[in-house]
């Protein structure tokens, strides 16, 4: 698999010679796979926001460099819109972006800046609102007369319509109320498994990412502390302990009943995950049938 | 956007931190009608050493000062190059119809002198005194006015909540900004009426969401039963102490050096 995103010693320091300098992310070294689901997960104040705001060239880095498919997207400033028509960036609470009068524009506002225009427009409106589960009457409506959850909705899909290459979400479940999250979450994985596009997902929920994402980085104070599986991460439940993250709660149950002696297999990330492996084992026992 | 300096407010612990915010607005009115009652250098001398005075008093770092002073750099450049022209007495040298005559030198001294020291005392005054001290200062001075049914209170509170909102809203507009750049908003470049249009979908939602943290504090404030200024109390209520009239005696000696000056000695300044 060949790397869509790399990073290479990327710094970003804020307030640079004065007594507030504070270094947010701190000579990352990381490389992001073509069509991989990755999630971003850290304690507040990890630098995680600051990191995928330099993989769209919204901030530029103090030091570091940071490659798109091996060009450095900061080498050239007039080509950072084209970067960041193949970087879509959904940001935390995007629905305060919404400005149209209509949905539907708003929608088509990110293709119309990349010069799109006609069918493929209206095609690219109609397979976002799909994507993100926006019933087709709303698209005529006034964005400021939808609910929380729909605005959120048409904010996303504001993004998708851009058909990025990378699509990055910053805590996109934020202020949902627990079904709204899973409909969320089970709306961009769907995306994912379709479209085949690299996502990325940042939060700081444990069983969000769990959930959806194939590989983990965890950060902590703007070090990128463990890259890998999410198998492989939550194995390390002390390890995130120590940096204040917390495995998902099934994965805790599954290990402390391993403790036990019971023979479930290894990072067990999901509640239907772990449903499976203890059905099966009963049923291997013979006390189920 | 962060970079905006705004009144920046240095807190600190020196003298005229701790001088009561209503004799400071107060010294700073007088001031400014000071400064501008200077018409020889033995007048202007005073004033312009007070303004040094305060400054190392505020034990603010210089450089702030000089920072401060760096926007109106243009504006004292070419007040000083007008004056220069302007005035009689003898002539140094002549630009075609123009000519730089020691009435115009002691004009444009004398001007760009009172020029910083009014950004350095009104510098003084901000750097020391936080937004909602100043908005109690402010509004106790004001009192008067009620006589004139003019809301003392709420224009004060009014001017709190607008300075307590700057930072959130500056950093509203960088959040706004970065998101439609992401989806690919050109705010960069482009003519005028062009850069005017992109602005469009940075400024609905700043509205917005404007009117809805205003609502929300509305909301928010009537839930806790504000019901504006009558028979409120304040959490930290003025007293002058004796650093205050210490100050005010100080002052006053000022204004009569300044004013002696000016009836004894010649004018220079036309």
């Amino acid at each position: 698999m060949s790397a869509v995103i790399s990073t290479q010693n990327l710094t970003m320091t804020y307030g640079t010679n004065t007594p507030f300098e504070k270094s947010a992310v701190n000579n990352l070294n990381i490389e992001i796979n073509e069509g991989e689901f990755l999630g971003i997960i850290g304690h507040t104040g990890s630098g995680k926001s600051t990191l995928v705001q330099m993989l769209n060239g919204l901030i530029t880095p103090t030091s570091g460099k940071v490659l798109l498919r091996g060009k450095d997207i900061n080498e050239n400033k007039k080509e950072l819109r084209k970067v960041r028509f193949q970087v879509g960036m959904v940001f935390q609470y995007p629905e305060y972006q919404l400005f149209e009068e209509t949905v539907y524009k708003d929608i088509s506002f990110g293709p119309i800046n990349m010069g799109i225009t006609g069918d493929e427009l209206n095609k690219r409106v109609m397979d976002s609102a799909r994507f993100t589960g926006l019933k087709k009457s709303l698209l005529q409506k006034s964005p400021f007369e939808l609910s929380g959850g729909e605005k959120r909705r048409a904010a996303i899909a504001g993004v998708i319509a851009m058909d990025p290459d990378v699509l990055i979400l910053d805590e996109p479940t934020a202020g949902l109320d627990p079904q709204g999250r899973d409909m969320l979450l089970n709306q961009i994985s769907l995306y994912h498994k379709e479209r085949k596009n690299t996502v990325i997902l940042v939060s700081h929920s444990m069983e969000d990412i769990a959930r959806v994402a194939d590989r983990i980085l965890v950060m902590c104070r703007g070090n990128a502390e463990i890259l890998d599986s999410a198998r492989n991460v939550f194995a390390q439940g002390e390890k995130l302990e120590k940096m204040g993250l917390r495995v998902p709660q099934i994965t805790k149950i599954t290990q402390k009943l391993k403790e036990k002696g019971i023979d479930l297999p290894d990072g067990i990330l999901t509640v239907d995950g772990a449903f499976d492996s203890i059905v099966s084992l009963l049923k291997k026992e013979g006390k189920l049938r | 956007m962060k970079d905006v300096v705004f009144g920046q407010y240095i807190p600190g612990n020196s003298l005229i931190h701790k001088l009561d915010p209503r004799a400071k607005l107060i010294f700073l009115v007088i001031y400014i009608v000071l400064i501008f009652c200077t018409f020889n250098f033995y007048a202007l001398a005073i004033p312009f050493c007070l303004a040094i005075l305060f400054m190392l008093l505020s034990k603010v770092p210089v450089k702030q000062y000089l920072k401060s002073m760096k926007m109106m750099i243009f504006v004292i450049i070419i007040t000083s190059v007008f004056n220069l022209f302007y005035g009689g007495g003898k002539v140094y040298f002549t630009l075609g119809p123009l000519s730089v005559t020691e009435g115009g030198i002691n004009n444009a001294i004398i001007i760009v002198s009172r020029i910083v020291c009014l950004l350095i005392v009104s510098a003084a005054l901000t750097f020391t005194t936080s937004p909602t001290d100043l908005t109690d200062a402010i509004e106790r001075l004001m009192k008067p006015l009620k006589v004139f049914h003019i809301k003392v209170h709420e224009i004060a509170m009014m001017m709190s909540i607008a300075l307590r909102f700057v930072p959130t809203l500056l950093e509203e507009t960088d959040k706004i900004m970065m998101a439609q750049k992401s989806r690919g908003a050109n705010l960069d470049d482009g003519g005028l009426v062009k850069r005017a249009k992109a602005l469009i979908p940075v400024f609905i939602p700043l509205f917005v969401s404007a009117f809805r943290r205003a609502f929300d504090l509305a909301m928010a404030m009537e839930c806790r039963c504000y019901n504006g200024g009558k028979g409120r109390t304040r959490m930290k209520s003025l007293h002058l102490q004796k650093r205050d009239y210490f100050s005010t005696v100080f002052f006053v000696l000022i204004i009569a050096g300044v004013v002696l000056s000016d009836i004894f000695l010649p004018s220079v300044v036309r």
